[in-house]
């Protein structure tokens, strides 16, 4: 349940998230590829404190990671239409890539 | 009694099949003579014209003939008794039909031996990816203890005593000499040229609809469909060049995960291509099925339970005997006629 100090916990992070005026970019896994407003891309920047969104349109599964310095994750594998987020804090680079299909590979710039 | 002519006859027949029609076209049956290729199964399937090549090592005649004469050459392993095509054996599906392959001293090995058919599409080789390229994936049997144990430091002088190779190492490749590098390309050009001919199944895509037969035809529709085997085995060459782990009960092989430590790699290995996959028994990494049959019912069953994670893909099917059998059929089809071939006459010193 959610509590007061739960709340406000939210509205702080919200609220610096406004002021660093962090982003939400959506990149979709579509064809064994990686695709930005429907475009393949193998490279991407972003700022420190944005969300990278990874939104899984193929009929099968995808399991996005990285092992990079910068940001060590593991999405797990999931079907289509769902999607699973990561923020990156920190500048740097990190290589990002779907374990099931090592194919697709896209390098994040964090500025 | 009446008497009904024979126009009479033929009218009934002709009643009689429309009431058929209508009905298999009520109940939504479909006779596998009118499974006709569409035009996204032809764009996904058909073999393409041209085979990849790495810019640094465009294939030349000089350099895939020198690859072949390599390629057959026992003298490339410690023992001096074990080529490549050994195991890559051309008459047995570029495979060697048994269920993990033989090394260096008779020893068994962990995995099977897959086929080169049709490497040059690959984006990773071996079962587990660790190769990147052809070129290098060339040399990692050779200089492996357990498979041709011959350490690369005495290769290069023994192949340097030989004139005739001399002769064409320079001529495949001027000025670089015979070394590592040269070796690894020079096998890497010839199994490029190591691609599945026409089946049954290229032949009815490109039009010719007796090519395959009727259960082939309704195979692929289950290929496609029930059995949702293209989400791993797509594209014309039947994989997605990706690693999945299937569920094989035998297997206590960490696989892909021991080059990548994600956990869904666990116990996965790298989807083999289906091309002329009825000459490549037995099955899978560790060769646990012998047949074909084996193989569609661990898939319609789900996969069994393995130390690994199972790939979320992965889920009992359902299917009929009739569409397993069907299923099996379509793989058969996939097999590309017989190869035309020259095998090399080696320099003997």
């Amino acid at each position: 349940m959610l509590n007061t100090k739960t709340v406000m916990a939210g509205l702080i992070v919200a609220l610096f998230s406004v002021a660093a005026g962090a982003a939400e970019v959506t990149v979709m896994q579509n064809s064994k590829s990686f695709k930005k407003d429907g475009v393949k891309i193998d490279k991407l920047q972003i700022k420190a404190g944005d969300t990278i969104n990874f939104k899984n349109e193929d009929p099968f599964f995808h399991n996005i990671f990285s092992l990079s310095e910068l940001k060590t994750f593991d999405l797990g594998s999931y079907p289509v239409g769902e999607s699973k987020s990561v923020k990156f804090d920190s500048p740097g680079m990190a290589e990002v890539e779907c374990a099931i299909h090592p194919d697709m590979y896209l390098e994040v710039t964090v500025k | 009694m009446m008497r009904i002519g024979p126009f009479a006859v033929k009218k009934v027949t002709a009643q009689i099949a429309l009431v058929v029609m209508g009905a298999s076209m009520a109940f939504g049956v479909m006779a596998a003579n009118s499974i006709k290729p569409s035009e996204e199964d032809i764009a996904k399937f058909l073999r393409p014209a041209a085979v990849p090549q790495p810019a640094d090592n465009m294939m030349t005649p000089e350099r895939v003939e020198l690859g072949k004469f390599l390629f057959f050459d026992p003298r490339l392993s410690g023992s001096n008794f074990i080529s490549c095509a050994t195991c890559h054996n051309p008459a047995m599906g570029w495979s060697d039909g048994q269920p993990t392959a033989i090394g260096h001293g008779m020893g068994q090995l962990a995995r099977s031996t897959p086929t080169i058919l049709n490497t040059s599409y690959q984006s990773f080789q071996m079962w587990d990816g660790s190769k990147r390229t052809l070129e290098e994936q060339a040399l990692g049997p050779i200089e492996a203890g357990g498979e041709m144990a011959q350490p690369m430091h005495e290769l290069i002088p023994e192949l340097k005593d030989i004139p005739k190779y001399a002769v064409m190492f320079e001529a495949a490749y001027p000025g670089e000499g015979i070394s590592k590098e040269t070796l690894g390309k020079a096998i890497a050009s010839f199994e490029r040229t190591i691609v599945s001919t026409d089946s049954h199944f290229d032949r009815w895509l490109k039009g010719v609809d007796t090519a395959m037969n009727d259960s082939a035809k309704r195979g692929f529709v289950v290929f496609k469909g029930k059995a949702n085997c293209t989400a791993c085995h797509s594209g014309f060459n039947f994989s997605d060049n990706g690693f999945h782990n299937i569920g094989l009960s035998d297997s206590k092989d960490d696989g892909r995960y021991l080059v990548k430590k994600v956990a869904v790699l666990k116990g996965a290995f790298k989807t083999p291509t289906l091309r002329d996959v009825a000459l490549t028994a037995p099955y899978m990494h560790n060769g646990q099925y012998k047949n074909l049959a084996e193989v569609v019912e661990h898939y319609n069953r789900g996969g069994d339970k393995n130390p690994g994670h199972l790939s979320p893909n992965m889920k009992p099917l359902n299917l009929s005997k009739a569409e397993q059998q069907d299923l099996i059929e379509f793989l058969k089809a996939l097999t590309g006629d017989p190869m035309a071939f020259v095998v090399p006459q080696l320099p003997v010193n």
